[in-house]
């Protein structure tokens, strides 16, 4: 460096030399990282897009309210009562987990059920459909039930994380407030701690429950033979459901049924992107009100 | 509650409420922190229960073709002959696709979104890049169907054949567009927002004396990124890979839709292939015989095995890298 030429006060402050080479490199790099987030958003836009006008061709008020072969009515209450139920399990139980992290738990006992919550989170939904089926399905018969219990571990995880979040934002001065009064803490527990945290649980159920909605390779094993034109609620037969009904169109390669299939998934993307859209921006909402 | 004041209320707590609501709040304090507990262990059993039916499920064919059911190639349910060979190829060449082109653009757009992009900009596309992750794997596995797949097999494979034709990966292109390279390409949609997520907190978190200190120096933006952002970020940034890894393994229902079902090992990329999941959703529900069945439980065990060892190894990366990151503040 000191070899270079005499340092020249007059000189303009422009770049020169490899300063102009690595602005250059820089420069490149900003352009592709833009690039690249305006591609995933293109991608988005182009999937929502061929849904939304090949959907839109599909819905009428027959689509949703009769069953095959005019409409889908049956795979659309199946698949919201497999939800409810799945709900129905998962939301008691996550509540309580995040519960016994943020109340009782030491770091000891934290520690190991964290990781079986991100464990549960990571399994493959077909792992689970294979679960269900050789607990519930074989030697037996398939059932709503059956789907309906794989959808409430893959909602399991992401409610407990989520109520544990919300939880955590619980501010010490109510729960001190409590103590100070003389209160028992499950008497806290329930009237103070859960009361304000309520909002937050069930905007991180809403969530789970749009993740569950769609999972379908757990259905194909637990409930894939069903009757299209019958309405059922009852979840211990073989229930229709949208996503099963959409794969098996999609894979039988006719162009009415593709229609049928972009009709459903019309519906189902809309319900899951305003449901988590709406989810989200309540849950910044209430963490927002809770930590201030 | 009472009235009249004696010297016994004085003395503390328990001389004012009444024993029976005492013991009915020990009772109660123990109940609620049994059910608690009740819960966290069934978060754990089923963990153990879901292992074990896969495994009992498995048991036939384990016993039957032994652990050279992991390479052998054969699979043909006709004859009672079954091998994970082939599968177990797709499935290393379209998750190791998806994550060698997924991984560059998620790091690419977590960068834009930390460091480049206004507030607004960033509310905005954070959240839709998130939304991509929401959109049910049939619905995709539908596009991928009717929408990507006759573009990969009209525009893409002509291309690619065209200038790398003499690379024996992309052969000549197929008739229908399903294949192991569409397949890949679904599942790098997938894993973007996975790797793009947990890579945007993990830069977020990157101190800014050290980035401020960088650019003091002299150092341009992409110096900053490639001398201080990603060193310190390096093993968070492979866990999160880890875990994209962990759901194009797992893929079972937009893989087999958009993959062709083909059983033999091909070295071009425009053939048609499968994979563990895959594999399994479409073949389970036609299971020919308890052989079979078992068989396709055996691709589960192998697949629990892998998803699991990938996501453990990120855990850990993961807390070894939380556990560095707290010492150096």
């Amino acid at each position: 460096m000191s070899a270079g030429p005499a340092f020249d006060p007059a000189a303009p402050l422009t770049p020169s030399g490899n300063l102009r080479r690595r602005q250059a490199v820089s420069r490149a790099a900003e352009l592709a990282a833009t690039a690249a987030a305006v591609a995933a958003i293109a991608v988005l836009a182009l999937i929502v897009y061929t849904v939304a006008s090949r959907g839109a061709k599909a819905i009428d008020l027959d689509f949703i309210f009769t069953g095959y072969p005019t409409g889908v009515g049956p795979m659309l209450l199946g698949t919201l009562t497999i939800s409810l139920v799945a709900t129905a399990m998962a939301m008691p139980i996550g509540v309580l987990i995040a519960l016994f992290l943020t109340e009782y738990a030491g770091s000891r006992a934290a520690g190991p059920l964290r990781l079986t919550l991100d464990l549960l989170n990571g399994l493959p939904s077909i792992i689970l459909g294979l679960f269900v089926f050789a607990l519930l399905v074989d030697h037996k018969q398939q059932s709503g039930f059956a789907g309906a219990v794989a959808l409430a571990i893959i909602e399991l995880p992401l409610i407990a994380r989520g109520s544990q979040e919300v939880l955590l934002l619980v501010p010490k001065s109510l729960r001190e407030a409590s103590d100070a009064l003389g209160v028992a803490r499950w008497r806290s527990v329930l009237t103070v701690v859960l009361p304000t945290a309520l909002g937050g649980i069930v905007t991180s159920t809403v969530l789970a429950v749009a993740r569950a909605a769609g999972e379908t390779a757990p259905l194909i094993l637990a409930s894939s033979v069903f009757d299209p034109k019958s309405f059922s609620v009852n979840p211990f037969e073989s229930m229709p459901n949208v996503p099963v009904w959409i794969y098996k169109l999609s894979e039988e390669g006719n162009p009415e049924g593709f229609t049928e299939a972009w009709g459903m998934s019309l519906l189902l993307v809309s319900f899951i992107l305003f449901a988590s859209l709406g989810a989200r921006a309540l849950l910044a909402r209430s963490k927002r009100k809770l930590s201030s | 509650m009472a009235t009249t004041v004696s010297p016994a209320a004085r003395v503390g707590r328990g001389a004012r409420v009444s024993p029976l609501r005492r013991r009915l709040d020990r009772f109660a304090d123990r109940a609620l922190f049994g059910i608690c507990l009740l819960a966290a262990l069934i978060a754990a059993a089923t963990i153990v229960l879901v292992g074990y039916q896969i495994v009992d499920g498995a048991a036939p064919a384990i016993s039957k073709f032994g652990f050279a059911f992991v390479y052998e190639t054969t699979w043909q349910p006709n004859f009672g002959t079954f091998g994970a060979g082939s599968v177990l190829f797709g499935t290393a060449i379209t998750s190791s696709f998806a994550l060698l082109l997924g991984a560059p653009i998620a790091i690419a757009i977590a960068l834009f979104l930390t460091l480049l992009a206004p507030g607004k900009v960033r509310g905005v596309i954070g959240p839709l890049v998130e939304l991509l992750a929401a959109i049910p794997s049939v619905i995709l596995g539908f596009w991928g169907l009717l929408v990507l797949a006759p573009f990969v097999q009209s525009k893409i494979e002509p291309f690619l054949h065209g200038l790398f034709g003499f690379l024996p990966i992309f052969g000549a292109q197929q008739t229908t567009g399903l294949s192991v390279f569409t397949a890949s390409l679904i599942l790098t949609i997938m894993v973007i927002p996975i790797i793009a997520s947990i890579s945007r907190d993990l830069f977020t978190a990157v101190p800014p004396e050290l980035q401020d200190g960088a650019a003091a120096l002299g150092a341009t933006r992409w110096e900053v990124v490639r001398g201080i952002v990603l060193p310190t970020t390096a093993s968070g940034v492979v866990a999160a890979c880890l875990l994209g890894l962990g759901r194009a393994l797992g893929e079972a229902i937009a893989v087999s839709q958009v993959i062709g079902a083909g059983s033999e090992i091909q070295a071009s990329l425009f053939e048609p292939g499968d994979t563990l999941a895959s594999r399994i959703a479409l073949q389970f529900p036609g299971a020919l015989t308890e052989l079979h069945k078992a068989s396709l439980f055996y691709l589960g065990v192998m697949l629990l095995v892998i998803g699991l060892a990938s996501n453990l190894v990120a855990q850990w990366i993961g807390r070894r890298f939380a556990y560095a990151g707290t010492v150096a503040k």
